[in-house]
């Protein structure tokens, strides 16, 4: 039996069903694996979900043009973030880095020369990511890279659902009624970036722009969130995009 | 290291105890942490929860709660909980909530007892072997040893030096130019190794003297030598010179033994400077001995007057030195009982002898030999019992005015609660005293105590002491027998409570309130004093000081095993925080006080101050339960 919930967004179906059809399909033992390992049922409670924040430092928003430098995993659950499960690599991206993206990120020419490609690091990625349902800070640049640079290389792509926590956070500050009648006013709307989320949820200030600290960062900030706005009985259908 | 983590480690590197701990060891916490938030109001721990990691606060802040609900702590950014449970295995007595949005690091039982293993001062902090206080307290006596005062000490500047092969005219022009009153003389290495050493640039040199004022006079001038004379030639025999670490003193009886001025002082075998012998009596001026003696050669209340500023710099000096607070208690009380007794002979030759014999009696801090450099005046006259008032009280009541106006104008305020012999009450003769004594502590009542706990720390300073060790006899042989005066004492005792602890850059009193300051005074030498006197009394000490008491009851089966230790450091630990935080004053220039802001109270410091107030929060419950009011009937 179904229950309904009125004045709730529905569950967005198809995620389950989805990679179920890629673990079917699917070519590369790698990937086989990470679809087959699935993600949880929607209406499983965000309190027992197994989760991953990841983050990821690129050479600029263009995931036709722009390549990924580093990648980070910290695998967590609202109770706990597990630090010292925590994954992070250093990867060389197939075109040149720019002078404005070294200085951007803490990441070097020397770093990238020596690091070595996505594809050798993605068994490590997906054994981190398997089974957990990822949570990143703007899904726009997490997946569509990764997918294609997954892509890229193998001839298949790697997507999966992913708990935003920026669209958690505009859902509050830009959807709501209280943020479009602010909007009708005139007044800024709030800044939804990371570190300005953070801060309404009294949350520390970390030096930003690392993969591995932004993950941690993100992970935090879903348990604010979900302390604050939501309930741990929340089921994840309601918060995945 | 793993650059991603500096985060933590930066931040727990920063607060107690993690910021002793080596960077290796910081490291491996800072990597096996684990990580949560929670909202304001949510319990972070629950009554009996089982534990299993250390909590350290990120950012935010934390309450703690007795069992009965009774706040216990309140923590923020850098504190840590959980440790009690932790190192006793046990459920937790000490539920925790978070009282702002908290984040909290959780660091694995395993990685703690680790650090417990490999980091000692980890370990004091959260008392795996022993009390914290106990450690500080220790450690600032450790101090102390180190600190005897080295000769190096009073180097200011490196000396002056010369080739051998310079003319003396040379030499007298760089005395001057540098003004200065010597020279070293030096030469290629030779006969002595024990003075041979290599400059800035490399090259060999050997101390072959000293040419000094002086040997301008008579070696030079006295003996007709021209301008261009090598100085070489000029210098004396044998040089005397001097390690850095020797001590001042040490340096003092060499310059008397070889009667000289100058003293080089060597580091190992290069020249670091020249001490003169003004340079020693400089630095001795400032030592309480000679205060002290310099007191009694004072002709005039006015000259007494103008050593208050050395006073100062004697009390400043001996913190500087490492000197704990009894021996701190005991110079300025040694000072006060000099100024009042050196007044009192400055009278006496004024006004003629006196026309009975008396005593003058010192109360509070000065009977205790606990003075401290911000106190009043609280004394009292006990007179012969052949006193007549018509006829003597004229020659009393001046003597105690000349008495009292000198004391204050040395510093010593007049007592706010009249305790002084200008009052006729407080200028009587034994026989009244007697009466005093026995009416307190055979007819007490908590109201009539109040201000009379003072008269139970008594001392004679100057005159017949017999007058006032015979009142001291009354006390220790009558109090212990009354427990309704006991009883009444302990009340009084109890009025001035600590507060909880700090909470960020406020005082936190046992309701939760805040505070901007707090008088270390009247919320912990104080009352910890009062509540030490209390078991004196009961158990029929004589002795005045707070220390000795403690040696007289932990003779006596009255406080637990260990409690005497754990009022001792507690209060040693108070007094020396108020002194410290009163050198600070002195040297910003502005009056000493009794107060402490938190902002001037370093991380160390205010736990160690969390656990003095603690143990005197306990011991005050201990004595309401020791000494209970009986009933009239009794």
């Amino acid at each position: 039996m179904r229950r309904i919930r009125p004045g709730k967004a529905p569950a967005i179906p198809g995620w389950p069903e989805y990679l179920s059809e890629r673990a079917a399909a699917v070519r590369d033992p790698r990937l086989a694996r990470f679809f087959t390992a699935g993600c949880p049922a929607p209406d499983t409670p965000i309190g027992e979900a197994p989760l991953v924040a990841l983050d990821m430092e690129t050479t600029g928003l263009d995931e036709r043009r722009h390549a990924i430098v580093s990648i980070g995993l910290v695998p967590f659950t609202l109770a706990r973030i597990a630090l010292h499960e925590r994954r992070y690599w250093v990867v060389r991206p197939p075109r040149p880095l720019s002078e404005a993206s070294v200085a951007f990120h803490h990441i070097t020419h020397s770093d990238i020369a020596q690091a070595p490609d996505l594809e050798e690091i993605l068994e490590g990625l997906v054994a981190g990511l398997a089974g957990r349902l990822a949570v990143v800070h703007f899904r726009h640049i997490e997946r569509p890279f990764l997918d294609a640079g997954v892509k890229a290389r193998l001839g298949e792509g790697l997507l999966f659902p992913v708990i935003d926590t920026m669209s958690l956070e505009a859902r509050r500050h830009r959807q709501s009624l209280l943020a479009r009648f602010r909007r009708w006013l005139g007044r800024p709307p709030a800044s939804i970036r990371l570190y300005d989320s953070r801060a309404r949820y009294g949350l520390p200030v970390y030096s930003g722009h690392h993969a591995l600290i932004d993950a941690l960062a993100t992970a935090e900030l879903l348990q604010a969130q979900i302390a604050t706005h939501f309930d741990p009985a929340t089921p994840v259908g309601e918060l995945w995009s | 290291m793993d650059v991603e983590l500096l985060e933590i480690r930066q931040h727990m590197g920063r607060f107690p105890p993690f910021d002793h701990l080596s960077d290796e060891l910081l490291d491996e916490v800072a990597g096996k942490v684990e990580v949560a938030y929670f909202k304001a109001g949510s319990d972070i721990l629950v009554l009996d929860q089982e534990v299993h990691e250390l909590y350290y606060i990120r950012s935010g802040a934390v309450e703690v709660y007795r069992r009965g609900g009774e706040l216990y702590n309140r923590l923020g950014e850098g504190d840590i909980f959980g440790h009690f449970s932790l190192l006793r295995h046990r459920r937790t007595r000490f539920p925790a909530k978070a009282l702002e949005d908290t984040l909290l690091y959780f660091i694995p039982e395993a990685v703690f007892h680790q650090l417990c293993e490999a980091d000692e001062h980890f370990a004091d902090f959260v008392e795996v072997a022993r009390p914290r206080l106990e450690t500080a307290v220790e450690q600032q006596k450790k101090q102390n040893d180190m600190m005897i005062t080295r000769v190096r000490k009073l180097v200011t500047r490196y000396p002056v030096m010369v080739e051998a092969t310079t003319t003396v005219q040379e030499a007298a022009r760089l005395i001057t130019d540098y003004q200065a009153s010597a020279v070293l003389v030096l030469d290629a290495p030779g006969d002595n190794p024990r003075y041979t050493f290599r400059d800035s640039e490399g090259r060999a040199w050997q101390v072959r003297g000293i040419l000094t004022d002086s040997d301008f006079r008579n070696r030079v001038v006295a003996e007709g030598r021209p301008a261009d004379t090598p100085v070489g030639e000029v210098i004396g025999g044998r040089l005397v010179a001097i390690q850095s670490d020797e001590s001042v003193h040490e340096a003092m009886l060499c310059m008397l033994r070889n009667n000289i001025h100058h003293l080089p002082v060597m580091h190992r075998r290069s020249p670091v400077g020249i001490v003169h012998l003004s340079d020693i009596i400089r630095y001795e001026t400032h030592s309480s001995l000679y205060l002290v003696s310099n007191i009694f050669h004072q002709s005039s209340s006015e000259g007494l007057a103008r050593l208050t500023p050395d006073v100062h710099e004697a009390f400043v000096r001996m913190i500087e030195d490492g000197a704990d607070s009894q021996m701190v208690g005991s110079a300025l009380s040694t000072i006060g009982r000099s100024v009042s007794r050196r007044l009192l002979e400055l009278a006496e030759q004024e006004l003629g002898p006196p026309p009975v014999p008396y005593c003058l009696m010192a109360l509070g801090s000065m009977a205790r030999n606990e003075q401290s450099i911000v106190t009043d005046q609280d004394n009292a006259l006990v007179l012969s019992d052949d006193f007549d008032p018509a006829r003597h009280d004229d020659y009393f009541l001046t003597l105690a005015q000349r008495l009292s106006d000198g004391l204050a104008a040395c510093g010593y305020a007049y007592c706010k609660g009249d305790i002084m012999a200008t009052n006729p009450q407080w200028r009587q003769p034994l026989a009244v005293w007697k009466r005093y004594f026995r009416d307190w502590i055979l007819d007490p009542t908590p109201e009539r105590l109040l201000h009379s706990s003072i008269f139970f720390d008594l001392d004679s300073v100057y005159g017949d002491n017999m007058l006032v060790e015979q009142l001291q006899d009354l006390v220790a042989s009558e109090a212990a027998r009354h427990p309704r005066f006991l009883a009444a004492m302990a009340r009084n005792a109890l009025n001035r409570t600590p507060p909880l602890g700090f909470f960020r850059t406020f005082v936190m009193e046992k309701d939760g309130k805040h505070n901007n300051i707090i008088n270390l005074k009247r919320r912990g030498t104080a009352p910890m004093v009062d509540l030490i006197r209390v078991h004196a009394l009961a158990c029929g000490s004589r002795a005045q000081n707070s220390f000795d008491r403690l040696d007289d009851i932990d003779r006596t089966q009255l406080l637990a095993p260990g409690v005497g230790d754990r009022l001792r450091y507690a209060l040693e630990f108070l007094s020396m925080a108020r002194i410290r935080h009163q050198v600070i004053d002195i040297k910003h220039e502005r009056p000493p006080d009794n107060n402490i802001e938190p902002e001037n109270v370093s991380d160390t410091e205010r736990h160690n101050l969390k656990d003095a107030f603690q143990v005197l929060s306990n011991a005050q419950k201990f004595l309401k339960f020791r000494y209970p009011m009986p009933s009239r009937s009794h």
